[in-house]
């Protein structure tokens, strides 16, 4: 037995090999290959096949660079601390090495997981629908933007969002209601949230979609979002709310203040601190059922089988009528309806749903609430802390926060990061004067030291 | 070769694992401890609160109750189910590139080396110029390309309505072009399952943006006139744009840079085996040639100071942003560690399985293979059997059926792509599960399948009543 070099994951040895070429009646691998001359290719990419310790290392050397800061950022993408039990759940190789659940007969166990992930959404929300993932937040937004250009008959394009928004979630938006033929608009804010009067005065029939956040991009918990939510009623544009699935424990239902959809992050739960993946969530009424963008599983029921042509008979046949999970309305879907298709997703964030159920359901109620009570708390206190430095007012915006707070500074704010960053920490510059600092569970602990540094460099 | 799957009974009824609502939920007075005033919260919240154990247990059972790559063969057409090496995680799990997105670049060198260094190899595979890791699945790379052609065309002045899709194409590639508000002109394959030159000619004109073309195609054959077909789009002013699917079968003997494609996406989910993880995470890397690359998303990343360090950088065009951040950054992680694991004879050796393996199994099926020569994948018809009932039995036999009923030019299609990773024995099983299905009475199809954790599930009852929550059990 002998393997030639190649790839490591495949399990051919040489003799194995050439049993397949006999039997498919070819003399090499090569004759299998029908790539005309002029663009076929030599195979050298100068890339050096290496062993699993060598990358081990070499990777481990390079996120090394990455320098050693505690970090107080957040503006859409948070860490909090993630359970063992949720690596070690997600992990398992039936979960991660398996893919959308096509034959639901042999998924019934990621379906149901989603199906629970859904669940734990239409809780969240109040809304009736909850699909099984989107990218992220700001994907997410884009597919509201795009089904609100659906559902609504009227002949607006305008999309309006608040002034103050992540400029990547902005963009992303921005690419959406390009194809659509849609147009971004901004509202004003007072003081961190929507100026509900203004918001009143811009709306009208050009608009197709009210978007408005709590917490927003700054931190701030908005107080008037039924107003907002009764605005895009009057005029019939949809109204689509963005939170964050922690922050959905505790804040206003989003049912209750007449969201239409709900779009937002998931993976502030599940994920640790990763770069910007994300998870996003796509939540709506019952009405856009046949609309809504992404995969959906649904209950249904084992099809009663003929009983005669049971090869075993006995129990199996008693099968019918337990109840079972399926994708389903998938007539929505590029697969079966091609360019008509709601959306162009595919793939999505499954495993991140998942490892986000398992971390909700590791928290319960309970905890869920208590992690969230705690970002208003820990965001207050460090606020308070701040603002008694010289040199510095905390929170900018009088409002109640969740997480995060902008900080006013008298010098310049990107110097005061750049010295900040040498003294160990992270935390963002927004403005000319204006720092931004987020706090959970993961950096609640060395707020002492960011405002002893704070005090250093101010 | 018989397969059972978890399946639990009481008193001789099948039981579920029930749902985590039913083992027990609890209601919380959100207002009672909270720190904000009551019109800014929610009265309250009810959700499962199960012990750790129960947690541990419940999703365990779930995961025996889903099959896997790890489990047994899984050769879903077109979605290139490889071996997931467990390494990867390992790489990906590395708490140092755990950082927040917004870093100074200063601070986050570490993770701008692994974006650049990536960026520069999946160039080198597609023989492109420059790219971009933004796009978190394949769907959103073909977006994204997608984009970055209209605004090629805009900039030069040059509105244009169509995009030109086979029809034998994956259907997010229609729904893609739709998206990014273009008409799409669909392609009849030609008698021999690939693009007729002529139909070609045809469809193209100055209203033609782009073509998107699979190649190999979604029947394993390669486009052998892809040159002319690069000139007739060319020469119409439109671009070529290649769907990374198919990939795998070319890897290191075909770049689509060379054969003419000016724009591409990597599935890196299927060519670089990243974990496929019950649907997602993917991500959909963008490839260019030099003159699409100021238009690319923003932003990117090169070297500063001769290679010393990295930085970030905003392409002079950019279309902007199609993530909120930098993509799915872990999924990158683990394919930059696959592509150094392989190395150039890896990856050749991976192409050169994946096809052998397809030619094999497709010589040891009883069911016929109308097109060839093909790669890495074949479509096999199922006659006057109903795919979707072969594949239902092949459940049985310890395997995951191939894909069923797509792409429509074969009639009764099962799409099959074992990739590299399953040897002749495994092979060998497969085989014997598609011909004893396809050989099975058709009042066994029907029954089938019998040795799964549920048994057929009636889908139209599940559209007709969507029920999509607990919520929506409890008021039944």
């Amino acid at each position: 037995m002998s393997r030639a070099n190649g790839t490591p994951y495949a399990p051919h040895t040489d003799e194995e090999t050439e049993a397949m070429l006999a039997a498919i009646g070819v003399a090499d691998e090569e004759s299998l290959f029908d790539i005309p001359d002029p663009v076929a290719f030599d195979g050298d990419f100068g890339i050096d096949g290496r062993t699993e310790r060598e990358i081990r290392d070499e990777c481990a050397r390079i996120f090394a660079r990455n320098d050693d800061l505690t970090e107080f950022l957040g503006r859409g993408h948070y860490g909090h601390y993630v359970p063992s039990v949720v690596d070690h759940l997600a992990d398992r190789a039936e979960f991660l090495t398996s893919y959308t659940q096509y034959q639901p007969e042999v998924s019934q166990g990621f379906l149901q997981a989603l199906f629970e992930y859904q669940s734990m959404l239409v809780e969240l929300t109040g809304l009736d629908v909850a699909n099984c993932s989107m990218y992220d937040a700001a994907t997410a937004l884009g597919e509201a933007a795009t089904l609100a250009d659906r559902v609504r008959s009227a002949s607006g394009d305008v999309v309006l969002v608040p002034e103050q928004l992540r400029e990547g979630k902005r963009a992303v938006l921005e690419n959406y209601c390009d194809g659509a033929d849609l147009r971004v608009e901004t509202y004003p804010m007072a003081d961190g949230t929507a100026d509900v009067d203004a918001l009143a005065d811009r709306a009208g029939d050009d608009v197709v979609m009210v978007y408005a956040e709590s917490p927003t991009v700054r931190g701030c918990i908005e107080a008037r979002l039924a107003a907002v939510g009764e605005i895009a009623d009057e005029t019939d544009a949809l109204f689509t709310l963005g939170s964050d699935v922690v922050a959905l424990s505790v804040l206003e239902s989003p049912a209750e203040v007449g969201a239409d959809v709900v779009v937002g992050e998931s993976g502030a739960l599940g994920l640790p601190t990763a770069y910007g993946m994300g998870l996003g969530i796509f939540a709506c009424r019952d009405d856009f059922l046949r609309q809504v963008p992404g995969r959906l599983v649904g209950a249904s029921e084992e099809r009663a089988p003929p009983e005669a042509a049971r090869d075993g008979g006995g129990d199996a046949a008693d099968a019918g009528g337990t109840r079972a999970y399926t994708l389903t309305l998938q007539t929505r879907e590029q697969h079966i309806r091609k360019e008509r298709a709601t959306s162009n997703i595919c793939t999505n964030q499954a495993w991140v749903a998942l490892r986000a159920a398992i971390h909700a359901a590791t928290l319960g109620p309970d905890g869920l609430v208590d992690l969230a009570n705690d970002c208003v708390r820990e965001a207050a206190a460090l606020a308070d802390r701040i603002d008694d430095l010289s040199g510095a007012a905390a929170p900018v915006h009088d409002r109640h926060h969740f997480r995060e707070f902008a900080v006013r500074v008298d010098q310049p704010a990107e110097a005061i990061a750049a010295e900040l960053e040498a003294e160990g920490f992270a935390v963002h510059a927004i403005g000319e004067h204006l720092l931004q600092v987020c706090v959970t569970d993961l950096n609640a602990g060395k707020t002492d030291a960011l405002v002893e540094a704070l005090e250093g460099v101010l | 070769m018989i397969h059972d799957q978890a399946n639990y009974e009481r008193e001789g009824e099948h039981v579920r694992e029930p749902l985590l609502s039913e083992k027990g939920q609890e209601t919380v007075d959100v207002r009672e401890d909270s720190p904000l005033p009551d019109d800014l919260t929610r009265e309250e919240l009810t959700l499962p609160n199960p012990s750790e154990p129960e947690t541990a247990r419940h999703y365990t059972r779930l995961s025996q109750m889903n099959w896997a790559i790890d489990s047994g063969p899984y050769p879903l057409g077109s979605c290139t189910m490889k071996y997931n090496p467990k390494f990867t995680e390992d790489v990906a799990a590395d708490p140092n590139a755990a950082i927040h997105p917004d870093r100074s670049a200063r601070s986050a060198q570490g993770n701008l080396e692994l974006q650049y260094r990536l960026q520069e190899v999946l160039a080198d595979i597609g023989g492109m110029d420059a790219v971009t890791l933004q796009p978190p699945a394949g769907a959103a790379g073909e977006l994204t390309g997608i984009l970055v052609a209209k605004a090629y065309h805009e900039h030069h002045g040059n509105d244009r309505s169509e995009v030109v899709i086979p029809a034998s194409a994956h259907g997010t590639n229609f729904a893609t072009a739709a998206t990014a508000g273009y008409d799409v002109v669909e392609l009849p394959s030609g008698e021999d399952g690939r693009v007729d030159l002529e139909a070609l000619e045809a469809a193209v004109g100055d209203e033609t943006a782009a073509l998107m073309l699979t190649n190999p195609n979604t029947v394993g054959l390669f486009e052998r006139d892809i040159t002319e077909i690069a000139d007739i789009v060319h020469d119409a002013g439109g671009l070529l744009y290649y769907d990374g699917a198919n990939l795998n079968a070319l890897l290191g003997r075909g770049r689509p840079g060379d054969m003419g494609f000016d724009v591409m996406h990597y599935n890196v989910h299927k060519t670089f085996a990243t974990p496929h993880g019950g649907g997602g995470p993917g991500a959909g890397p963008v490839g260019v040639v030099d003159e699409l690359a100021p238009f690319l998303p923003s932003p990117r990343v090169r070297e500063t100071n001769g290679g010393k360090g990295y930085e970030r950088f905003e392409p002079e065009h950019t279309i902007g942003k199609v993530h909120g951040f930098t993509g799915n950054w872990l999924v990158l992680i683990k394919a930059y560690a696959y592509v150094a694991r392989l190395g150039d004879e890896g990856l050749a050796d991976a192409a050169a399985k994946a096809v052998l393996n397809a030619n094999y199994l497709a010589e040891r099926i009883d069911l016929d293979v109308p097109f060839g020569p093909f790669h890495h994948e074949f479509a096999a018809t199922a006659g006057d059997r109903d795919a979707a009932d072969v594949a239902k039995r092949m459940l049985d036999f310890g395997v995951h059926p191939p894909t069923t009923k797509w792409p429509e030019m074969v009639p009764e299609a099962m799409l099959t792509e074992p990739t590299e990773i399953e040897g002749q024995s495994s092979l060998d099983d497969l085989a014997a599960a598609f011909n004893l299905a396809y050989a099975d009475t058709d009042e066994a199809l029907d029954a089938a399948p019998n040795r799964t954790a549920a048994s057929r599930i009636d889908q139209v009852g599940a559209a007709r009543n969507p029920r999509l929550s607990w919520q929506a059990l409890g008021e039944e």
